[in-house]
Parts: C-alpha cells; sequence; structure tokens
C-alpha cells in the first residue's frame, strides 16, 4: 500500500450505492466507525466506468482515470464498496501505469479539464481493507455478541474475484476472504454447490429470462445446505437477490424466504451495533427471523 | 443437445458465402486493445462450458463468435444480438488456457457493433446520466433528502462540466450527444 496512513480512505460510492442500495451504505460506515478506519467523502468524483465499457473501452478508460486523478490530487487511496467499482479502478490504474502511450492519450483528455493521472494512489474494496487492513483478529477482537447458531452461505460475485490478474488477493476458485470474515463473527458459513457463479444482474434487461434461472438455481443451492441467510458485498448482487427473491418464488413456484444480508450487517450484529442503526428495514425479504435469533441470543 | 446442433448464431440465416468472409478482420482485432490474442484461440470451447449465461442461454456461445470472427464473418458477429447477453464475470478470462482474455473479446466486439450503429438503449440512457449528472444513473431527488434522514452525508456533487471536458473527442460521446440517429434496441429475449 502506498502513501499515506492505512487508516484513512477515500470513499468511493459509485453509482449503484446511492440509487439503490443504501443499506449497504449505512451499514458499512457504521463498521468501518467501530473499526477505526477514518473515511473522507470523495467530491466531484464520475461514475467509475465500468457500465460504458461494453460500448466504449476509451470512455471508460478516461472516467476511470479521472476517479484516480482526484484522488491522487487529494494524496489518499480510494475504499470503493462496490466491486464493479473496485475492478475498474484497480485495472486502469494498472494498465495506465503500464503502457505509457496509453496513459499520454488518455492524459491528453484529462488536460482538457486540467487534470493529470499520475499513478500514485490504490484502490481496494471493502473486502481487501478488512483483510489486509484492519485484519481478522482485530475484526473478532470488535464482536461482542458472536453469532454462534447463525449458519449463512456466502456470494462474492465476480468482480471481487475475477480477472485474478488485476484484483487478485483471493482465489477465484476457491475464495476465503469472506468466508473467513464470517467465520469471525461466529456464524457459519456453509459450502454449496456453484459458489462462485455469476449472480445473473448484468444480464437483467438484455435476457430476464436467463438472469432470474441463475438466480434461481444459486437460491435452489443455498436453500439445499439450509442458509438461514445470504451474505453479500455487491451492491448488484444484493439488488439481484433481494429484489427478485419474490420474483423468482412466484414464477418457478418455489420457496426460499431466504434474507439476503450485506457483511457489514451481519458484522454489525456481531458488534452489537442495534439492528435499527443498520438499515435491516431497507432489505426485501423479510430479515426478521434471524434478527430476533440474534438479539435474543445476545440477551 | 449435440455439438453439432445449430445455434441462434447461425440458425435462419443464409449460408455462408466466400463473399462475405473479410479476412482482415482478425489482423483488426489484433490490434485492439483485449482482443490482441484473438488468434491463439484453438476452440477448445473451455469459454462457453465455463459461462454461466451459455448454460441458460441457447443463442450465447463466446466460442462460436470467438470462430466466426477468426473467419472474418464480421458482419454476422456484430449484428448478433447474443453479444449483449455476455454478464462480462470474466470466468471465461481467467479460465482460457490460451490467456484470449475472452471478455475483452466480447467487449471488443460490443465496442465495434456500437461503432457501427448498434446500441441498446440501457447504455444511451447511462451516457446520458453520466454527461448529466456524472453519476451513471440519475438519482432521485427523493434519495438525495433521505440520505440526511438515514444519518448519511449528503451525496457528493458531481462536476458534469468537468467529466465532459474529459471526454471531448470520444467518437461515441460525440455521436451519443447528436439527435437520435438509428441504433438497436435489443429486446428482452423470448427463450
Amino acid at each position: 500500500m502506498s502513501n499515506p496512513s492505512s487508516n484513512k480512505y477515500l470513499i468511493f460510492l459509485g453509482c449503484a450505492i446511492p440509487y439503490r442500495v443504501s443499506s449497504y451504505e449505512i451499514s458499512s460506515r457504521k463498521i468501518l466507525a467501530k473499526l477505526g478506519v477514518e473515511l473522507v467523502e470523495m467530491p466531484e468524483f464520475n461514475c467509475c466506468g465500468l457500465p460504458l465499457d461494453p460500448v466504449s473501452h476509451e470512455t471508460m478508460l478516461i472516467l476511470a482515470a479521472r476517479n484516480l486523478a482526484l484522488a491522487e490530487q487529494q494524496g489518499l487511496n480510494i475504499l470503493t464498496l462496490c466491486p464493479g467499482c473496485a475492478g475498474t479502478l484497480k485495472k486502469v490504474n494498472k494498465i495506465l501505469k503500464e503502457d505509457k502511450a496509453l496513459k499520454e492519450k488518455i492524459n491528453t483528455h484529462l488536460k482538457e479539464a486540467g487534470m493529470e493521472f499520475k499513478g500514485t494512489i490504490e484502490t481496494k474494496h471493502l473486502l481487501q481493507l478488512l483483510k489486509e487492513d484492519v485484519g481478522y483478529d482485530k475484526i473478532k477482537a470488535s464482536v461482542t455478541n458472536p453469532l454462534t447458531n447463525l449458519k449463512v452461505a456466502e456470494h462474492n460475485g465476480c468482480h471481487i474475484l475475477r480477472p485474478k490478474e488485476y484484483i487478485g488477493f483471493d482465489d477465484p476458485e476457491d475464495p476465503q476472504t469472506l468466508k473467513a470474515l464470517i467465520e469471525a463473527t461466529g456464524a457459519t458459513c456453509l459450502d454449496y454447490i456453484d459458489e462462485t457463479e455469476c449472480c445473473g444482474a448484468p444480464s437483467v434487461g438484455v435476457s430476464d429470462k436467463v438472469a432470474l434461472q441463475l438466480a434461481k438455481d444459486k437460491l435452489n443451492h443455498i436453500k439445499q445446505v439450509d442458509a438461514q441467510a445470504l451474505i453479500t458485498i455487491c451492491p448488484f448482487c444484493h439488488i439481484m437477490y433481494d429484489t427478485n427473491e419474490l420474483r423468482i418464488e412466484k414464477m418457478f413456484n418455489e420457496t426460499y424466504g431466504i434474507p439476503i444480508l450485506h457483511y457489514p450487517q451481519l458484522l454489525g450484529l456481531a458488534m452489537g451495533i442495534k439492528p435499527e442503526e443498520l438499515a435491516f428495514n431497507e432489505l426485501r425479504v423479510n430479515p426478521s427471523k434471524i434478527i430476533n435469533q440474534v438479539t435474543q441470543g445476545a440477551k | 443437445m449435440t455439438e453439432a446442433a445449430p445455434t441462434p448464431t447461425t440458425k435462419g440465416q443464409e449460408p455462408i458465402k466466400a463473399s462475405e468472409l473479410d479476412p482482415k478482420f482478425k489482423y483488426e482485432l489484433q490490434k485492439i486493445h483485449g482482443s490482441e490474442k484473438i488468434l491463439k484461440c484453438f476452440q477448445c470451447g473451455t469459454c462457453t462450458s465455463d459461462c454461466p449465461i451459455a448454460r441458460y442461454s441457447d443463442s450465447y456461445r463466446p466460442r462460436t463468435l470467438i470462430h466466426m470472427a477468426q473467419l472474418g464473418l464480421k458482419d454476422r458477429v456484430l449484428k448478433s444480438d447474443t453479444l449483449w447477453l455476455c454478464a462480462a464475470c470474466f470466468t471465461c478470462t481467467d479460465r482460457c488456457p490460451q490467456d484470449v482474455e475472452v471478455a475483452s473479446v466480447i467487449r471488443v466486439f460490443r465496442n465495434l457493433a456500437v461503432e457501427n450503429g448498434c446500441m441498446p438503449q440501457v447504455f444511451k440512457d447511462q451516457i446520458a446520466a453520466v454527461l448529466d449528472s456524472g453519476y451513471a444513473y440519475k438519482i432521485p431527488d427523493l434519495r438525495i433528502k433521505k440520505r440526511e434522514s438515514q444519518g448519511l452525508p449528503p451525496l457528493p456533487k458531481g462536476n458534469p462540466e468537468s467529466v465532459k471536458k474529459t471526454l471531448k473527442g470520444v467518437k461515441l460521446i460525440d455521436n451519443v450527444q447528436k439527435p437520435a440517429g438509428e441504433t438497436l434496441n435489443v429486446q428482452p429475449q423470448q427463450q
């Protein structure tokens, strides 16, 4: 990690979280405050670029580089809650640092707005920050209400794992970070079939049927192992499951009743933060069953 | 389904004529960032067999698209609406034994399709939102106001003017800012 201190970050919210998934932001800020990670707001940031990569790679590179240049001006590393944003900023940072000609080309664009990409900062996703900067020991020490009787499943999502060349802090074929972070809360993390499979969210709107079938199979596999909740760390994966679970139940004549929690909500409960402070009321699939179990266990 | 079964990529289309092949297409692709290694593909099929979308779609086959491109079927590749089904999960990229970066090749096909006038509406909306606010979605005022009652800091204001300046001269952006031209609206597929 480059300069300066590793517990002070510019928080890059991206677009999906302020647009639709504030529960993730609320719960993340709560746990990070408890863990002593200082967040600095990032004014004037723009879309990370990823959504426009399919239509214009050049646009993606410029948008990402502009964000990196903004952070460089402040001399702070970036923290993202969205794996898509993290992956894009990491990838573009690496590409531009390695390809001088491309860097020059992108910098002629940034120059139009009086900016320059130098390659002096780094980006981390929440998961990587928790693993590398905070550490499992400190997280375990912050747990006052271990979730001992809770059995959950994890869904990493794609962009926190792949492409390995750019993300690289976990094994895409057998990821361990999120599992270890879940176990740190005292909960059990169950294995299930096709854990590393895509949630399908990017195909929504192009082929809803394909997307929902992917999500349905995931939910079936999670149900098979009797998980009480699914833990996510991506706003898109969360939307995909939380928003569509009822729809999938109706469409395919299934019953799940599996609440979809952001990891910070799970850790927050284990830290003894009150459920009403962790934005559980924003979830579509009712989580009250496990919240009752957890809070009664605390008494 | 056997390997020989026709996919909708070719189904219902005229047989291939030698005259529609563009033998230079593959060399064009070799020069584009992301598809440089397309000629290393030896059609093993790892990408398609590991593709979560291919599992549920009977039309999206990354291997087929790459093969078509290698053969020079440029128009058929770029006009194929199955291109837009890729979820960019990068499983194919990570598992390709030839290091072809399959997901990036698909992205290059999409970029070229857009240059040829095919762009699903959703992307037009996102470009408009980025140019308007810096964000990829139009975030409702209610959401922005609600943040305070949720104990969240105010949403950082974007700087669309600065964003527009940096995007000056990007062909796609210039085109989008023109009045509506010919675009392809990809409809959800009925499968």
